[in-house]
């Protein structure tokens, strides 16, 4: 008989629980179908040689970590302290920076004023290769390893936290993988 | 009046600024057209589907869907492109498969708990109304009958 009052308390509790994990979620992190897949390809003019292009087929062989930016999103600006300190401390880390939806004018300019850690950006001013690569929210940034396959994608800003306990481990993980 | 005409005229204007017209090469595709922008969920204002949206993702997602139409692409290969990119988050109408049996079976299941304890709820009450009256309560009943038919007569 007591059972089936406590019986509500239980159902009640249950609730609780989901309704807190629920709440505790981030609705706009979206697990990126992409991962371990293949990145996908793109062939677009870079930032500051416009004759120039840029395709991800020409990092074969290499890790590389894609950033992408625009000189109107504020968070990138928040994040851009850390990549410049990072691209400094790591030499030999190949970042790549992916100017979306901005003007190209507008993007030099931004990083002729907060410095430059990138080893080259491509002028990506219609959004195509972001629509490609399932860029909803900027700043994202991926790593793609040796095979160019996404290995991970982080979504808003990274912040120190997140350069050293899993970009730079994971770095060191995919540079020690063997290149088939 | 003249306030109600200037809010109609004001409301006209934003809806006409930001959705961009499309032309289509028959009323087919345009129907395509307005059911998937319909079922596809826009990431950055994530309770409205593209057509809805005025977000810049959604425009370009519309404009994408736009152009897979007019290249010739299936309703499937449009949704199996979005997908591929966005996850199945994209599609209002997830699809049935094991990540999503709750989702699909919790109504069901709701209904099916909910009907289970209604149904012996309703056996509990039938079985309680069979209560048994006591020897004093029936001559008492019998006197108070027989009176009232007493009367009649």
């Amino acid at each position: 008989m007591k059972l089936r009052f406590l019986l509500p308390l239980g159902a009640f509790l249950i609730m609780v629980v989901f309704l807190a994990i629920g709440l505790n979620l981030d609705p706009h992190e979206v697990p990126s179908p992409l991962i371990g897949k293949a990145a996908p390809a793109f062939t677009l003019p870079q930032l500051h040689e416009p004759q120039k292009t840029f395709s991800p087929a020409d990092m074969k062989g290499k890790v590389w970590l894609l950033n992408v930016w625009a000189s109107w999103c504020a968070s990138c600006r928040q994040e851009h302290v850390f990549f410049t300190e990072f691209a400094r401390a790591n030499s030999s880390v190949n970042l790549i920076g992916l100017n979306y939806k901005d003007e190209p004018a507008a993007g030099m300019q931004w990083l002729a004023k907060l410095g430059n850690p990138y080893l080259l950006s491509i002028s990506d001013n219609q959004g195509t290769a972001g629509l490609d690569w399932g860029v909803y929210g900027v700043p994202e940034t991926f790593v793609i390893d040796k095979k160019g396959m996404i290995r991970y994608k982080q979504t808003g800003p990274v912040d120190l936290a997140i350069l050293q306990t899993v970009i730079m481990p994971l770095l060191e993980k995919l540079n020690a993988e063997v290149n088939e | 009046m003249k306030k109600l005409v200037l809010c109609l005229f004001l409301l006209s204007q934003s809806v006409h600024a930001e959705i961009e017209v499309y032309q289509f090469a028959n009323p087919e595709v345009e129907l395509r057209y307005q059911s998937l922008t319909e079922e596809l969920r826009c990431l950055v204002c994530q309770n409205q589907n593209i057509a809805d949206s005025h977000a810049e993702l959604a425009q370009d997602l519309r404009r994408k869907v736009y152009e897979k139409l007019n290249s010739g692409e299936t309703n499937e290969q449009i949704i199996a492109y979005m997908t591929e990119r966005y996850g199945d988050f994209v599609l209002y109408r997830p699809p049935f498969n094991t990540r999503t049996l709750i989702l699909w079976l919790a109504p069901v299941l709701t209904l099916l708990i909910g009907g289970i304890g209604f149904w012996s709820l309703l056996k509990r009450r039938e079985n309680s109304t069979e209560e048994k009256l006591s020897d004093t309560e029936l001559a008492d009943l019998n006197k108070l009958l027989q009176t009232k038919m007493g009367n009649k007569k």
